[in-house]
């Protein structure tokens, strides 16, 4: 019977205990935590410096390859980041410098300037197409129109190569091949990505900007000549 | 009839038996939303509720915040309002450019194209193409011409580009926004009518520029007589899209007013076109007295009428 009354009070055994006042309670509460994926994530103060460049370094090499071979994958989208894209717009406007007479007004276009058309012209396609009620969200799709830069910022590379055997006609029928080739790579590559965010009867509504984007882009491209 | 095995089908019998009875009777919608343009898998939602939705004064508020036909869906600091701005499909927008190719004297490009659904995104890329297709068909041109000349340095010419910016945009933005305050104005000191909204007018100024596009492109031909032939045709057709949207509405003013407006229309219409030929398609020749022909064949599409 005492055990059912017991039993029926859980706290019952408690009642009789007292603690006197004189003695302070203290204690440790200590819970343990074991490693969890979770706490790995947010605590990377600890670990060198080198470790942490090559860890974004390799996403930004992963996410190069992805539009290099673009097929239907989310991985732009999921982990969306835009070191990529800044990488690719410095170097691009970095490259596009040293142009015809730079300080003339005549010239190429100005590193400033390479920067707003690609920032600028991103949000703006980015606004156009969150307007047309698409569901991808702002910095993922900054995130694809940068990345998408990659195949235009090799045919530069290419583009200056070629120049420097001089830039004849046959030069420039073969960097209009490859910018040409490239522009198409680069639109085909972003709409892979962007395709199924938007309805389908809106869909050239959304790509042409991108489109215009790549097209303005390789045209700065093609021109670009170098300096004397 | 209301045997209670069929009560699931005698409610919606009722319902439509009321609904045919008195069809402007308000019903509530399940699949519709305020926001068509934010329900991306239901773009027939919008469509299918207007059929219920006619006649009643509050029912056609809400079909028309339904369809997003009204412009109001939310203050113009909300990303609503922008997002009813952008509610055409592709098939609208090539249609509306079509339009705007193909002016006929019986339809007003407002009424028979716009229809109570003035989208931001032609004009937008209408200007933006614009801009681009000149200074590129400048640089072009001036490529061209100079094939021959070994001494030629190839130069981009960038700065050309921003300031094609700068002056087609500013044309197309702060003639409309003129222009309506001014009808808005006449509107409200005589008493007329059927007045075009801001958005409407900003609409119309902005597809009236694309003929201008593939103009621009076919201007790196470097005939003179071939470009002042296409800037006459394209200032042809794309005044008279102008002209015959705005005609209706001041045809009802005073006879000074309407021909004054019409013509600045035109005169500035004109001004834009000429411009930017001459300032990005310099050739060797200056040709100063072809400029004097293209304003008086304009007065032809007005006493057509």
């Amino acid at each position: 019977m005492a055990s059912a009354e017991e039993a029926s009070r859980p706290f019952a055994g408690l009642s009789d205990v007292s603690i006197s006042e004189e003695i302070p309670v203290e204690g440790d509460i200590a819970v343990p935590v074991g490693p969890s994926t979770r706490d790995d994530e947010f605590s990377t103060l600890d670990e060198p410096v080198k470790e942490t460049i090559v860890r974004d370094l390799r996403a930004v090499g992963n996410k190069f390859i992805h539009v290099l071979y673009p097929k239907r994958s989310s991985a732009l989208l999921r982990d969306w980041d835009l070191w990529g894209p800044l990488l690719l717009c410095v170097t691009l406007a970095l490259l596009l410098q040293g142009g015809a007479a730079d300080s003339d007004d005549q010239g190429g276009p100005q590193f400033a300037e390479v920067f707003v058309i690609i920032w600028f012209g991103s949000i703006v396609i980015t606004l156009n197409s969150k307007l047309l009620g698409g569901t991808i969200s702002f910095f993922q799709s900054l995130c694809v129109l940068g990345y998408c830069i990659l195949p235009l910022t090799v045919a530069l590379i290419v583009c200056r190569i070629v120049l420097l055997s001089g830039s004849g006609n046959v030069s420039f029928a073969v960097r209009l091949a490859v910018v040409t080739a490239s522009f198409g790579w680069s639109t085909f590559a972003s709409t892979a990505f962007l395709a199924d965010s938007h309805l389908t009867n809106r869909k050239a509504l959304v790509v042409y900007p991108v489109f215009l984007f790549y097209f303005v882009i390789g045209w700065m491209i093609l021109t670009f000549s170098p300096g004397n | 009839m209301a045997t209670p095995n069929d009560l699931q089908f005698q409610e919606f019998e009722e319902a439509a038996n009321l609904l045919s009875a008195d069809p402007g009777a308000p019903t509530l919608s399940m699949s519709a939303s305020n926001d068509p343009a934010a329900t991306a898998g239901t773009p027939a939602a919008g469509e299918d509720v207007r059929l219920d939705l006619s006649e009643d004064e509050a029912a056609q508020e809400e079909s028309s915040e339904l369809l997003g036909g009204q412009k109001s869906a939310g203050g113009f600091w909300t990303f609503e309002y922008y997002q009813s701005l952008f509610n055409v499909d592709t098939v609208q927008v090539l249609d509306r450019v079509k339009g705007s190719l193909m002016p006929l004297p019986g339809r007003n490009f407002v009424k028979h194209y716009l229809r109570n659904n003035p989208d931001l995104y032609g004009p937008f890329w209408i200007c933006v193409t614009l801009v681009f297709s000149v200074a590129i068909s400048g640089n072009l041109s001036t490529f061209l011409s100079s094939l021959g000349d070994p001494s030629y340095h190839h130069r981009p010419q960038f700065h050309r580009v921003t300031i094609a910016a700068v002056v087609i945009f500013l044309y197309a933005w702060l003639v409309p926004i003129g222009l309506w305050a001014f009808l808005t104005w006449r509107q409200g000191t005589e008493r007329q009518v059927g007045g075009y909204s801001f958005l409407e007018t900003v609409c119309v100024y902005g597809y009236s520029l694309f003929i201008y596009i593939p103009t621009s492109i076919l201007w790196i031909i470097s005939y003179e007589w071939l470009r002042w032939t296409l800037i006459v045709v394209a200032m042809v057709i794309s005044g008279s899209v102008l002209v015959l949207t705005f005609w209706p509405v001041v045809r009802d003013d005073t006879r000074v007013t309407a021909v004054a407006t019409v013509v600045t229309i035109v005169v500035l219409h004109t001004l834009l076109a000429i411009g930017c030929k001459l300032y990005f398609f310099q050739t060797a020749e200056h040709t100063p007295p072809a400029a004097t022909i293209a304003p008086p064949i304009h007065p032809t599409p007005i006493t057509a009428h």
